[in-house]
């Protein structure tokens, strides 16, 4: 049995120890906001915040993140307002989509890290993040854009 | 003349093999009826708990392989090079733990080594630290000791081969290595460095893993903290020899003892994680932070800091190498792939929460070893950075993916050599793994 809070709610999951939280998120709990991409972390699809921090759950054993908080795309804002998103709205980032919800949840921990980010900063950090329909000049303007409203600075467009 | 001396040779041999029996022999100490809780005093054994976990009792006198055993009820599998040792029950259960063992008897054993029926205990119980222990502090873990459930449980027997196995040889080794006592302050120094030698060389008995042992299995005197491979890690240097870049100062040991995770080094894992979490996390923050102040002394960290902004700098500078930009390199892209997101530091100092790489020990140590066992382990939230978990990346990096990543970090965010035989390292790590940490996630 592993207990942990999942978008603010405890929850506890009877599962083997080394079952990707990735599994735990979608098929026990039925959140599927979390995408599988490739399995094996080298995509970002599946990326949620475990302790605030960007994580990859497809290779997270649920047994890792014992009393730990997490936090998925469905959690990252009650309305789904976050900055994060309301830019990736405004600059109509998404394609097919398919990996945007793992780009959100590493962008919003970037942000956290890096309030004002450079490209440098953005690709650096971002790298693990694919995207197969090359969205990622939009994905860096989202970036920007989210960072400065989140410093509250007047939007230009 | 030849025979004489022959003589003299052999009477000298006899008379000191009797003086090591002298000293080998010790009586059984008389058992006693296992006490009653009311016995000690509620301070008493309230203190024996936190020392207890200061000197880690449960950490190794509690099974872990094969299942989980109850706490402090022994059979903890000790892989030592002369054979397994399996820990002594020491609740106080009459049959099978300690419940018959008078409080002199478990002041020898801590002091001596030494158990109550007048055996020698090997050294993999490190009363070559506990003997710098006062008398107070020995009676208040006896206190706690004594006050727990009792647990009915046999340990299995140990693999130790004659003659090793031989308790009256331990004489010899005493002889050579133990230096009884309690632990004498230094006047040289403040109230709060010989509070940190107190607990650093008696009840938390850090050489016991951070100094190479000699062949006889004894910490090596004049190599004291220099490092040393245990459990399949290497528990590295705490001296001046520590490879970092930046130089572990009192504050960098203390938010590393007190809350798993230096700033400018990184997190706690592998062995060290209970350490901390289990252990330490008990004593009053005072005594943690004249443990960072005695370790800090040892390292000289005051005369080496000169150095530690430059070398801070370029270690920072190494961060985002090759992360920007078009890349070529299968192995620097395999890096931004699968570590950067988290690893990669765009500014002068480490982002509170992304280890920096440039600055681990994990790189900087004469061998891979740590490094594999992170990255094929993980961190779980409950290790190092409470709440932050490191994923596994058994299943998603091969060993030559692993050497791959290791060969590049070394050259890419170190100065130093470069590692030889990775692959075959990496597949030794991995060997070392009970069972593969994460199931086949498609």
């Amino acid at each position: 049995m592993t207990s942990f809070r999942l978008n603010g709610h405890e929850v506890s999951v009877d599962v083997p120890d080394d079952t990707p939280l990735l599994w735990v998120i979608r098929d026990e709990i039925g959140l599927t906001g979390t995408k599988f991409g490739c399995g094996i972390g080298m995509c970002g699809a599946c990326t949620v915040h475990v302790g605030g921090r960007a994580t990859r759950s497809c290779i997270t054993p649920v047994s890792a993140i014992q009393g730990a908080d997490i936090t998925t795309i469905e959690g990252l804002d009650p309305a789904g307002a976050h900055p994060v998103q309301e830019a990736w709205k405004d600059l109509q980032v998404p394609q097919c989509g398919y990996c945007q919800s793992g780009q959100i949840m590493q962008a919003a921990s970037l942000l956290k890290d890096y309030p004002a980010p450079t490209d440098e900063d953005i690709d650096a950090v971002m790298a693990g993040s694919l995207c197969r329909c090359m969205t990622y000049i939009r994905i860096r303007d989202a970036i920007k854009k989210a960072a400065s409203a989140m410093r509250g600075e007047p939007s230009n467009g | 003349m030849i025979g004489r001396i022959v003589a003299a040779v052999a009477g000298i041999g006899v008379a000191g093999g009797l003086g090591v029996l002298a000293y080998a022999w010790h009586p059984a100490i008389a058992p006693i009826a296992p006490p009653a809780s009311t016995a000690f005093s509620t301070a008493s054994v309230e203190h024996g708990r936190v020392l207890a976990a200061g000197g880690y009792c449960a950490e190794c006198h509690t099974r872990r392989d094969g299942h989980e055993g109850a706490p402090l009820a022994g059979d903890y599998l000790m892989a030592t090079p002369f054979g397994a040792i399996y820990s002594s029950n020491i609740t106080p259960d009459p049959e099978t733990g300690i419940g018959r063992w008078s409080q002199a008897a478990f002041v020898r054993a801590m002091r001596q080594g030494v158990s109550r029926d007048g055996s020698n205990l090997f050294p993999a119980f490190p009363f070559d630290h506990f003997t710098h222990m006062t008398d107070g502090d020995i009676a208040d873990v006896y206190a706690f000791l004594m006050t727990r459930p009792p647990v009915h449980s046999v340990k299995r027997a140990n693999t130790v081969p004659f003659p090793l196995n031989v308790r009256l040889l331990q004489g010899g080794w005493k002889l050579l290595f133990l230096h009884p006592g309690a632990y004498r302050p230094d006047p040289a120094h403040d109230a709060q460095w010989n509070r940190g030698a107190y607990l650093a060389e008696g009840l938390s008995h850090c050489g016991a893993c951070h100094t190479p042992r000699n062949a006889m299995g004894a910490e090596k005197a004049g190599a004291a903290y220099d490092g040393a491979p245990v459990d399949n890690w290497i528990a590295p240097p705490l001296n001046g020899t520590n490879p970092t870049p930046a130089v572990w100062t009192e504050d960098e040991f203390f938010q590393y003892l007190r809350y798993g995770v230096a700033p400018l080094h990184g997190s706690a894992a592998g062995p060290m994680s209970p350490v901390i979490h289990g252990g330490l996390s008990e004593l009053p923050e005072s005594d943690v932070r004249a443990i960072a102040a005695y370790l800090a002394s040892l390292d000289q960290a005051t005369g080496r800091q000169g150095g530690d902004a430059a070398r801070l700098a370029a270690a920072m500078r190494t961060s985002t190498r090759d992360l920007t930009g078009p890349q070529t390199d299968p192995d620097a892209r395999l890096y931004a792939g699968a570590c950067a997101a988290c690893h990669a530091n765009t500014g002068a100092t480490p982002v509170p929460g992304r280890p920096e790489l440039a600055l681990n020990n994990a790189l900087w140590l004469s061998e891979p070893t740590n490094l594999y066992q992170v990255v094929l382990r993980g961190i779980n939230a409950g290790e190092g950075q409470a709440g932050i978990a490191m994923p596994s990346f058994y299943h998603a990096l091969t060993d030559a993916d692993l050497a791959r990543l290791a060969a590049y970090l070394r050259r890419t965010r170190t100065t130093l050599p470069p590692w030889t035989d990775l692959e075959r390292k990496a597949a030794a790590v991995r060997a070392t793994l009970p069972a593969p940490p994460v199931a086949a996630s498609h």
